[in-house]
């Protein structure tokens, strides 16, 4: 059974249209890339996955491992193992980040049945996972983003991944506003996760980020729908020619189809 | 989300609310010569003559001034109606003695020198007063007035001397007992001093007029907690004044937690006159009553004064919470830092009205002030006002206010991650307040108030 089957979705949000019958499956194990031109539907396709409630589903289904996804609240698909790491962290000034950070991996342990973790284990765990991360655990004293640079956000994103070992990931844009060495950090960061039994969808504009962490499988999106997929190479062509590419040949295929 | 709002105008319209409850009549209520007669004896009694002629004074000027209607500028959004329905009468003495087990979880387990009033009156066996001829006196304003302390007449009813107030003006006329805290000059008083007072609130319209006097010596630090809490849910009635005079370089800490109960009326007057380079940090949290009015006022009498001024208004339901701040810069070089935070919920109204004076020889002075307001529901309301008259051409002024909901990004972006749509909630309020609480300098009284923040919107706010 695939980790994550996304059948026929289509998703509008404010009244546009935005996923067209979209659909994609992943297995554990598997790392898939998502890529494509600016507006094809990349973060709604995160959004809609995430929970967030402005985004309405119009038709299709979600499975995640055997549940179906679009049921449950934000927190119940967190807990159930789905994790997004957001392309615009919030600030959220006056919550502590490790108080926060506390709070979620209990509330995860929880509904797994596990039992807490005091703070001094949470410490503990904090501490090795930050090294992970390279992560400045002075952050952590901090309110949750609140000042980080670009760069501190998003290495912070894949550090509360680390702690809360999601089953499915789910990178929004991760590589937009980082320069080459944040880039390599959240790169190895997001590679040294890499389980038999969890997955990641990396969603990208650019290839660059492909070159850190190799997916299996490449898949093209074009205005809501998936118009291509292919292997790692296929990231290579799509640096090497474009986006215009991908459109001239589906429009093209689509002509010899009508 | 918060959005901006244009501070030359209020926020929304008032909207005068009763409680459901009391909607289908009109109740009779007390004019100002009936409030007079109740009160002509209470508490006024073997008094100094210097203070005997303040009180007539002081009650001529309320008979002249009146009580105030909402078309009385500074009462716009006020009406006092809740408590002129009340059946006022000066609180008796408890009849029932309160024991040292009943008023421990009020104390937050903070070890202080403290000083305990029940329905208005010092009750020695419960309070912890300071070893005589330290550096810190603490004594019930009645002794202190029977014993002639040196500070009284030179400074009671001086420093909260303006009886445009009506209700400072009544408290005035009508006080009974309250606290006088002296630190000596030149002492840092290590023990914070806590005046704790008890409403019994054992019968309806019972009224107490608190009167405190605080005097921080030249170079002298001190932390004083001012508590209000009531012990059942009849209506009563609290008219407090607290007078703070800070000498130079003198540091004072005062925070006042109004948590009386939800049918109360709470009218409070907090006025400090700061001498050169003396520091004044006002902590202010209102989470009581049915009507809780604060002023909180302050006067750099002498150069290079600062102030902050902190506060928290928690109102639900039918609660009207209520902050006019005067900072008034007489002299150069003074710094006004001002934070206040609303969070309103059900259909209560909160009222802020900041107003900052710069005077024409007050160059250099830094005022900023900042009202923040998060509702929590469609029916609540909030009236915003800065008010800035600044006479001084070399000065920095800035102040902003917001009114706002509560920021659905930052509610989402902590969901994702499994907390509960409740829990995170409950993380943001207390975010929210934390910029107050967080400043408080006592841990027990942090601590008290983050639980009390909890356990308050614990269920749907």
């Amino acid at each position: 059974m695939a980790l994550l089957d996304i059948r026929n979705l289509s998703a509008r949000v404010e009244g546009r249209q935005i996923l067209k019958d979209l659909s994609l499956s992943l297995n554990a194990g598997e790392v898939h890339a998502i890529m494509g031109p600016n507006g094809s539907g990349k973060s709604t396709l995160a959004s809609v996955l995430a929970g967030r409630s402005e985004y309405e589903v119009t038709a299709g289904t979600v499975v995640f491992q055997g549940a179906d996804l679009l049921a449950m609240q934000p927190e119940e698909r967190a807990r159930a193992g789905v994790f997004l790491a957001f392309q615009y962290p919030v600030e959220i000034p006056g919550v502590n980040s490790t108080y926060f950070l506390r709070a979620a991996l209990n509330e995860c342990r929880k509904s797994r049945g596990e039992p807490e973790l005091a703070p001094m284990e949470f410490l503990k765990l904090v501490k090795a996972k930050s090294k992970i991360l390279e992560l400045d655990p002075a952050l952590l004293n901090r309110p949750v983003n609140e000042g980080f640079s670009g760069g501190e956000k998003k290495r912070n994103e894949i550090f509360q991944m680390a702690v809360l070992e999601p089953r499915l990931a789910i990178l929004d844009e991760t590589d937009s506003g980082l320069d080459i060495d944040a880039l390599q950090a959240v790169a190895a960061g997001v590679n040294k996760l890499r389980r038999p039994d969890n997955a990641a969808l990396v969603i990208t504009h650019y290839q660059r980020l492909l070159n850190y962490i190799v997916p299996d499988f490449v898949h093209v999106l074009v205005d809501g729908r998936i118009v291509l997929s292919g292997g790692k190479e296929l990231a290579l062509t799509l640096e090497a020619r474009g986006y215009d590419w991908v459109t001239d040949q589906t429009a093209a295929v689509a002509d010899v189809k009508s | 989300m918060t959005a901006a709002v244009d501070p030359s105008k209020d926020v929304a319209a008032p909207a005068l609310r009763a409680d459901p409850a009391d909607a289908h009549q009109p109740r009779p209520t007390m004019s100002m010569a009936q409030m007079l007669a109740a009160f002509r004896d209470a508490g006024t009694d073997a008094v100094p003559g210097w203070l005997k002629q303040r009180r007539v004074a002081a009650l001529a000027r309320a008979v002249e001034v009146g009580f105030p209607t909402t078309s009385d500028e500074e009462w716009r959004f006020t009406p006092i109606t809740p408590l002129l329905e009340l059946p006022l009468h000066p609180a008796q003495p408890p009849a029932h003695r309160l024991t040292a087990g009943e008023i421990a979880p009020l104390t937050f387990g903070l070890e202080a020198c403290r000083l305990v009033f029940v329905d208005g009156y010092f009750c020695g066996e419960l309070s912890s007063l300071p070893a005589p001829g330290g550096d810190l006196r603490a004594v019930s304003l009645r002794a202190a007035l029977a014993g002639g302390a040196p500070e009284l007449e030179a400074h009671l009813t001086r420093v909260a001397g303006d009886e445009a107030l009506v209700f400072t003006a009544l408290n005035t006329a009508f006080f009974r007992d309250g606290a006088l805290v002296v630190a000596a000059p030149g002492k840092a008083i290590a023990q914070p001093v806590h005046l704790l007072f008890i409403a019994t609130a054992g019968e309806t319209g019972a009224a107490a007029h608190v009167r405190n006097l605080i005097v921080a010596g030249a170079g002298s630090e001190v932390k004083i907690l001012e508590t209000y809490v009531s012990l059942s849910d009849a209506p009563h009635f609290t008219n407090t004044v607290t007078e703070l005079v800070l000498g130079a370089e003198a540091r004072v800490e005062h925070c006042k937690i109004q948590e009386e109960n939800h049918r109360a009326v709470h009218i409070a007057d907090v006025q400090a006159r700061q001498d050169r380079g003396s520091h004044w940090t006002s902590h202010s949290v209102s989470t009581g009553a049915k009507l809780a009015r604060h002023q909180i006022q302050t006067l750099f009498d002498g150069e290079a004064g600062v102030c902050i001024l902190n506060g928290l208004y928690l109102a639900r339901g039918g609660q009207l919470a209520d902050y006019h701040t005067v900072v008034d810069h007489a002299k150069p070089r003074c710094e006004s830092h001002e934070f206040y935070h609303g969070i309103l919920s059900g259909n209560a109204h909160g009222v802020f009205n900041g107003k900052i004076f710069v005077r024409q020889d007050a160059q250099k002075t830094n005022a900023k002030q900042n009202n923040r307001n998060l509702l929590l529901s469609d029916d609540a309301v909030v009236n915003t006002k800065p008010q800035l008259e600044i006479f001084a051409d070399d000065v920095k002024c800035t102040h902003g206010a917001t009114v706002g909901q509560m920021d659905g990004e930052a509610l989402f972006y902590l969901r994702s991650r499994g907390i509960g749509l409740e829990q995170a909630r409950q993380m943001m309020i207390r975010a929210f307040a934390s910029d107050v609480v967080d400043r408080i300098p006592l841990e027990p009284v942090r601590a008290h108030l983050n639980h009390k923040l909890t356990e308050r919107f614990k269920d749907k706010p």
